[in-house]
């Protein structure tokens, strides 16, 4: 609780920024976010835009796991969905790239709700089983259905072209992706000043009692599939942009398990979760990396480690979150901030 | 069709389908007594093939005390696994439990690599290879064998949780924890029995199945299709984990061989679809209520 800002309205309580603070601090990010691309190289550039996608695509789970409630492995394949979506138009269609993103959230959505189906029936860890057979039944489709997609080859994408530029590189990339993660986190941070969004909440908190509410749950929980599908799909459709490339092992099970640890390790059911999250499960193998590199001298064969470690350090963090920081980073975030706040007062 | 080859099929998909009962029953005994989904159930079968090839081709060991040390590792696995990892989430959200077992999956499929690397091997044979016909139909001794050593393993293992002291102890707890308690069964001491057991079972299944197919850091996929099995089979059900295992080898080994290989997960995922959908709490399972 912050001093000195007395909520008047409504409107103030559930404003996204409540006092000019937070304003200055967000007009500071956003700076940051421009100047960024000027100030650094094209590997941190590199990460950066995965990171976005990531991060677009940890959000939408985030709405469907940490504020619906309803665990999904499946996120992956629905990005893939999405990139195969975008290969298809590229190669058959050449339509433009703005169009093809859309057209990749789009049917992203109906096959998410699709998948979405047997959430109507079971929940809970039943849900996230069927989440599983459904993202081996897609990789099945991504695998045999040679005709549309590749088969095992996979599809070459070529790089979005905008203003008669072509957006091939991670420093032009960077225009296209950051943009559209800035909005699509805005967008998802206000769906929870809505009804909707609130009606998502009530269902995870007791799905029973929603709907003794009056909250329809086939409704709401099939519109939480819809929006977090929408998300994978457009983070699936840049990520074919941004690698110009895939095939069906672009998108494992493990990728999923991926975005749900970061769900978990940024903080169930907060914004500021999803992205934190991204951001620490994609920068945490580039960590390690760099420490094998600095290995190298010392310990025989420390490149060939790398990935059983990358591996295990993957599951500690999921193990080690759970048991001692359920809430995340972005519970971590608010400690420090409010040590801040209180500063010379409490420690 | 040829029925002898149908047969044929048939009979080795039942010696796979004996692999998978083994490796479920392994998975309803923890569900029993602790409520818990464990998806490393395919990684501790991994780790205790891991085990018996370390002891067998690593250390020179003769079979049978490979064996013994093997299973031996396997159940310290399940007991150390409850006590550090499940035993503080005990009463918190299943989600937050089932996501932390995937985590140990992880976990052990990152040991296995660091100490064995990635490499597929092969076991040490051990089960005899002398050709098996059952009538004109043959069977490949490796699939018989496995599947009777399975048979044994979890016939003693019914009658152990039939008759025994901490059998009986293992079922009152599954069937009323608070009732148990207060009949002066220590609770916690299931929990670590229930993983144990688990831990050895899942152990003799990956020795088992890293003998008929050789062992590598992926044969954790086989947990997944475990998983299937138990959801058909219903969660707490031992006969439902042996019927649905026989069955889901069986329908396996006939996609594979009449579709194709591709077809053999999409088989069972289709059949879990369709249980989650008609019957989500499988065919012997207990239906849950839902109360407020």
């Amino acid at each position: 609780m912050r001093i000195g800002s007395p909520k008047e309205t409504y409107a103030a309580d559930e404003g996204l920024f409540r006092t000019r603070t937070q304003w200055a601090w967000f007009g500071i990010l956003l700076l940051s976010l421009v100047l960024f691309p000027f100030l650094s190289n094209l590997y941190w550039l590199y990460l950066v835009c995965l990171i976005s996608i990531h991060v677009i695509s940890a959000t939408g789970l985030n709405i469907l796991t940490g504020y619906t409630g309803q665990v999904s492995l499946g996120q992956a394949a629905f990005m893939g969905v999405g990139a195969y979506t975008v290969a298809w138009l590229d190669n058959h269609a050449a339509t433009p790239f703005v169009l093809n993103l859309l057209a990749a959230g789009g049917v992203t959505t109906v096959v998410g709700m699709v998948a979405g189906l047997p959430s109507l029936r079971v929940k809970g860890l039943y849900l996230a089983i069927a989440t599983i057979a459904a993202s081996f039944i897609l990789h099945f489709v991504f695998l045999n259905w040679e005709s549309v997609t590749g088969g095992a080859r996979g599809m070459n994408i070529a790089p979005p072209q905008a203003f008669g530029h072509e957006l091939a590189n991670a420093d032009t990339f960077y225009w296209l992706v950051m943009p559209v993660t800035v909005v699509m986190v805005l967008l998802a941070a206000n769906l929870f000043r809505t009804r909707v969004g609130r009606a998502f909440i009530a269902i995870r908190d007791r799905d029973i009692s929603a709907s003794v509410l009056g909250i329809s749950l086939p409704v709401y929980k099939l519109m939480s599939f819809a929006i977090a599908s929408f998300y994978a799909g457009i983070a699936g459709g840049f990520y074919a942009y941004f690698f110009g490339a895939i095939n069906p092992e672009s998108f494992p099970l493990l990728m999923s398990i991926f975005y749900l640890a970061a769900v978990i390790v940024g903080g169930l059911g907060t914004i500021l979760g999803s992205i934190l999250g991204a951001v620490f499960m994609t920068l945490t193998p580039e960590l390690l990396r760099y420490g094998v590199d600095v290995m190298e001298p010392f310990v025989d064969d420390a490149s060939a480690l790398l990935s059983p470690v990358r591996t295990m350090v993957f599951g500690l963090l999921i193990v080690g979150f759970l048991l001692f920081e359920p809430h995340g980073l972005a519970e971590i975030w608010r400690r420090v901030r409010r040590f801040f706040h209180l500063w010379p007062f409490r420690n | 069709m040829e029925w002898l080859f149908f047969f044929e099929v048939s009979l080795a998909g039942l010696g796979f389908g004996a692999l998978y009962a083994l490796t479920a029953v392994a998975f309803v005994v923890i569900y029993k007594a602790t409520r818990v989904i464990n998806l490393a159930m395919g990684e501790m079968l991994m780790f205790g093939a891991y085990l018996f090839f370390g002891f067998a081709a690593g250390m020179a060991l003769p079979v049978w005390l490979a064996l013994v040390l093997a299973l031996l590792g396997g159940a310290l696995l399940g007991l150390g696994l409850e006590r550090i990892v499940i035993r503080p989430l005990l009463g918190e959200n299943p989600i937050s439990v089932f996501m932390v077992t995937i985590g140990l999956s992880s976990v052990l499929v990152g040991l296995v690599e660091i100490i064995w690397t990635a490499t597929p091997r092969s076991l040490p044979d051990f089960l005899p290879s002398d050709p098996i016909f059952i009538g004109d139909a043959f069977v490949a001794p490796k699939t018989f064998w496995s599947f009777v050593i399975a048979a044994v393993v979890i016939g003693v293992f019914l009658v152990l949780f039939r008759f025994w002291r901490g059998g009986v102890a293992l079922r009152a707890t599954a069937s009323d924890q608070g009732a148990a308690y207060a009949m002066g069964i220590n609770v916690p001491a299931v929990y670590s029995l229930s993983w144990g057991l688990a831990g050895m079972l899942a152990a003799g299944a990956g020795i088992l199945l890293g003998s008929v197919a050789g062992i590598s850091s992926e044969m954790g996929v086989f947990g997944l299709t475990v998983l299937v099995v138990v959801i058909v089979g219903g969660l707490d059900s031992v006969l439902g984990a042996l019927v649905a295992g026989l069955f889901i080898g069986w329908v396996e080994s006939l996609a594979g061989v009449y579709l194709g290989g591709e077809y053999e997960h999409l088989m069972t995922f289709i059949i879990l679809m369709v249980v989650l959908l008609l019957r989500p709490w499988g065919l012997f399972g207990t239906r849950e209520i839902e109360r407020l």
